[in-house]
């Protein structure tokens, strides 16, 4: 569910690769019939009550006090102000901002890695990437159990440790407030890095061979072709896949929600997880709205930077 | 020297491939054993024993079955639906000139982009309201609704490249915007169409947000989430629960296999543009 924005990788890259070249405009479209308007019309308004009118009533909320059952009252900015002085909310930005870092970040780099190792047509490749991809079919709630039970006392990592005598390092991974959100870290990432790989193979694959040649016959070793021709040539697909890292990094849920639940004293809490809480477990309504748009503003750049991106394209 | 190179390629690549996967073979292990080794041993040694009857817990007991069920009653005809009404509008926009056409198109796509958590507490209120709160109708309709942008947005980029003059021939043969839809782009998008198919089904099956946003009773819920609830119901019996995580796995990793080539080529049509 988080990762949404799979398919863009294709577009971004013939934008990539159209550069400022104007498309030749297209002559006349033809004549709109009703059935036509009836076609865009229909499922415009499944979303409109879907998603654009619960997203204004979102807003809305987000200014308001609400439990429930009686009517919300206008609050004005209160619920922001009062995000100042809860120092749950300030565990939950700082937590969100080191997965934005660890979990966003590490996972451009082990999927972009991973890619550069993988992008030769070779005997064994074919294996190795479906191994490494495998873990993306799963759901998060899946790999969430699969790693439960990996730390579990007595669970692999702790034979594991002791095998190799640095037992002492054993402790409860998901109930040590110290550790808790690192090691939920770790299966998000295990799912991920095989999800970027393959946008990254994707645009690899779509790198002119003639280029690495040329800069071959200039003389460049392996790492200078990677550092100045593919990299170069990938900024289509880098700003794809910073976007879908941003967005599915702000989305993150189901993954701590299905290990801690954003807990022990909420050493794991991500402002997704602080505001599913608050709206259903303690139904502050008005301020878990408050909190939704917090995520929705630290996306907002992202989003507005994407649409421009696919306004282009269509231009 | 090169000799050398490959061997120590394939010698790291077999290692970090099989360390990826090692969890999920580990986990394959555990399900097979039973609770008095899982006691006795711990899970993280060897296994002594082998037995069918954690699956068996897992699946009437726990009643994954009837959560398998339901994730199939919701994912099919969410799947279904939104591709259907995501290609008439990609259509639509893609192959007429309608009016504000890009601005529609880039709302449908910023739909799709929002946190969906700024939705939550809304949806779950309207769902109330209309009736449909606990129904696997109401969560079918989440996901057709929040998923149409995006869909709508890669259908129409396909459709918007297909060489307008296929539909000029049909018009001087007498087909209408239905006839050309429905005999001439359609099976022309069939290849975004299944890659779309494959990875819709999978991020359907696998919700668990909305899931527990809009349904409340055990018996609706859909393995995903019903999956979380095997913990409480099994405690401490982590046999059990590693089989019911390879049952809940099971059908992506189906849909997954026998799709494999459209999810890559999905991909790799949009390379080589």
């Amino acid at each position: 569910m988080t990762s949404t924005v799979v398919e863009p990788a294709a577009p971004a890259r013939r934008g990539g690769a159209g550069g400022a070249s104007p498309r030749p405009k297209r002559s006349k479209l033809h004549r709109v019939s009703p059935l036509i308007l009836v076609f865009v019309f229909v499922p415009f308004v499944v979303e409109a009550v879907w998603v654009f009118w619960p997203a204004l009533q979102g807003f809305w909320l987000a200014l308001t006090k609400w439990d429930g059952l009686s009517a919300p009252t206008f609050v004005g900015l209160g619920n922001f102000r009062e995000m100042l002085s809860d120092p749950i909310f300030g565990t939950a930005l700082k937590n969100t901002a080191i997965w934005l870092v660890l979990f966003g970040g590490l996972s451009v780099l082990g999927g972009f890695g991973m890619a550069l190792l993988l992008q030769r047509e070779r005997r064994g490749v074919g294996i190795y990437r479906a191994a490494l991809f495998t873990p993306v079919v799963f759901s998060l709630v899946v790999t969430a159990l699969i790693w439960r039970v990996f730390y579990q006392p007595d669970g692999l990592v702790d034979s594991i440790l002791r095998t190799i005598g640095l037992g002492e390092l054993i402790r409860p991974w998901l109930a040590d407030p110290d550790t808790a959100l690192y090691a939920v870290i770790v299966p998000a990432l295990w799912r991920q890095i095989g999800y970027v790989m393959v946008l990254y193979l994707a645009g690899l694959k779509a790198v002119d061979p003639a280029l690495y040649e040329a800069a071959r016959v200039d003389g460049a070793n392996a790492w200078q072709r990677t550092l100045y021709v593919t990299i170069p040539q990938l900024k289509g697909v880098n700003s794809v896949v910073l976007s879908v890292i941003v967005i599915d990094s702000l989305r993150s849920f189901d993954i701590v929600w299905s290990m801690t639940k954003g807990g022990p004293y909420h050493s794991s809490e991500l402002l997704s997880t602080y505001m599913y809480s608050t709206a259903f477990q303690s139904t502050q309504l008005g301020y878990a709205s408050a909190l939704a748009v917090v995520i929705f503003l630290l996306a907002l750049a992202v989003i507005l930077g994407y649409l421009i991106r696919a306004f282009r394209e269509e231009a | 020297m090169n000799r050398l190179k490959t061997t120590g390629y394939h010698l790291s690549m077999g290692l970090i491939s099989f360390l990826w996967i090692a969890p999920i073979l580990w986990v394959i292990v555990i399900s097979f054993r039973s609770f008095d080794d899982v006691a006795a041993n711990g899970l993280g040694s060897l296994p002594r024993s082998f037995t069918f009857s954690t699956y068996v817990q897992a699946w009437q007991d726990a009643d994954e079955f009837r959560a398998l069920i339901n994730s199939l009653l919701v994912t099919i005809p969410a799947v279904l639906l939104s591709l259907g009404l995501a290609s008439i509008a990609a259509y639509g926009l893609a192959r007429y000139n309608i009016p504000f056409r890009r601005t529609v198109l880039l709302l449908m796509l910023m739909g799709n982009l929002l946190p969906p958590q700024i939705l939550l507490i809304p949806i779950s209120r309207f769902v109330e309201l209309i009736g449909y709160y606990d129904t696997l109708i109401a969560l079918i309709a989440v996901h057709v609704g929040f998923g149409l942008g995006f869909y709508t947005f890669v259908l129409h980029g396909f459709m918007r490249d297909l060489p307008k003059e296929i539909q000029e021939a049909a018009t001087i043969d007498g087909a209408g915007p239905g006839k050309i839809y429905a005999s001439v782009i359609l099976p022309l998008t069939r290849p975004a169409m299944a890659a779309l198919g494959a990875l819709s089904f999978t991020w359907i099956f696998n919700d668990l947000l909305w899931s527990i946003t809009v349904i409340r009773s055990g018996e609706k819920m859909p393995v995903t989430p019903a999956l979380l609830g095997l913990q409480g119901l099994f405690v401490s019996s982590w046999n059990v629960i590693a089989a019911g995580t390879v049952i809940a796995a099971v059908p992506t990793v189906a849909v997954f296999l026998r799709f494999q080539k459209h999810f890559v080529g999905g991909l790799a049509i949009g390379a080589v543009k």
